[in-house]
């Protein structure tokens, strides 16, 4: 019962914490420091903050593949499509129109 | 009963009350993913609203770096210190790392409150532009429901010290623990679409 009861352990915390220390410091220094172009920059904050969400998925949330609910996944995979589709739909269609009406 | 409601029941075992914390840990999950599509949309908006300063200050202008920076540290300390109230034995224990998570929202809040107050007297409130409207409806709507999280940390810190660490009191502390480490998560959307791009 891995989700109906999100009962971590002292370690998954703290490992969470480092990892995300260093996901969270790296695009801070990037862009204090500037040290990449600007295209670069934003494709790693972009990667980091993926690979963050995934990082509090898995040690702060307690989202395990093999042992959360099956229900629990599902919701979490039918958000991920409903957020995909409005979106990407609603940029797609905005931007369609800013450069169709010349902004 | 639903066929995924009684697998969840099957899998809690026949207690009786840890069944029920099971399909209440479930439905509190899929709140979380409502709460989730709205801060989606949110971002939708920043983003389609983001060129649209109507000439007046843009994140360049309005955002520290070093702030944003405390801010976003604030808010992973105190989702640490959550998860390990969560894993914490004692009452005293756990009573104290939620105190502390407290603070740290406290320091959070109090750094946002600070930014907002000083943008709106520098005349970059949310009547400037549509990007100024955009990023006070998304960050605000973020900083309402970590406010709302701290009284509900009040609240169960009060319950724990009356009533004790009783089944109902710990179930509703997980709860409201998905629901700060859900906040947090939402956080970092924030600083990687918001203030770094901004800053940039």
């Amino acid at each position: 019962m891995a989700t109906a009861r999100p009962t971590g352990t002292h370690r998954a915390y703290l490992t969470g914490l480092v990892l995300a220390l260093i996901l969270t410091v790296t695009p801070f220094e990037l862009v204090y420091f500037g040290v990449l172009p600007k295209g670069w920059t934003i494709a790693a904050i972009a990667v980091a903050a993926i690979l963050q969400v995934i990082v509090h998925l898995r040690y702060f949330l307690h989202v395990d593949f093999r042992i959360t609910p099956g229900e629990n996944l599902a919701a979490l995979a039918f958000t991920a499509f409903l957020i995909c589709v409005m979106v990407g739909g609603s940029l797609w269609i905005m931007f369609d129109l800013h450069y169709r009406m010349q902004m | 009963m639903t066929a995924s409601g009684g697998s969840l029941a099957a899998r809690a075992g026949s207690d009786a009350p840890t069944e029920q914390s099971a399909e209440k840990a479930f439905g509190f999950w899929v709140y979380l993913m409502t709460d989730a599509v709205i801060f989606a949309l949110l971002f939708a908006t920043f983003v389609v609203m983001s060129t649209g300063t109507a000439g007046g200050p843009t994140g360049k202008d309005l955002f520290s770096l070093p702030r944003t920076f405390g801010e976003t540290m604030l808010l992973l300390a105190s989702s640490t210190t959550f998860g390990l109230a969560t894993v914490a034995k004692t009452k005293r224990v756990v009573v104290r790392w939620l105190l502390l998570t407290i603070l740290l929202g406290l320091g959070f809040v109090g750094l946002e409150v600070l930014e907002f107050t000083g943008m709106i007297s520098r005349g970059a409130g949310p009547d400037r532009s549509g990007y100024l409207s955009a990023f006070f409806t998304l960050v605000g709507t973020h900083g309402l429901h970590v406010s709302i999280g701290m009284v509900c940390i009040a609240v169960v810190i009060g319950q724990i010290v009356v009533k004790g660490l009783t089944e109902p009191v710990s179930s509703r502390l997980l709860r409201l623990g998905m629901f700060w480490h859900f906040l947090d998560i939402v956080w970092i959307g924030i600083f990687s679409v918001v203030y770094l791009p901004g800053v940039l």
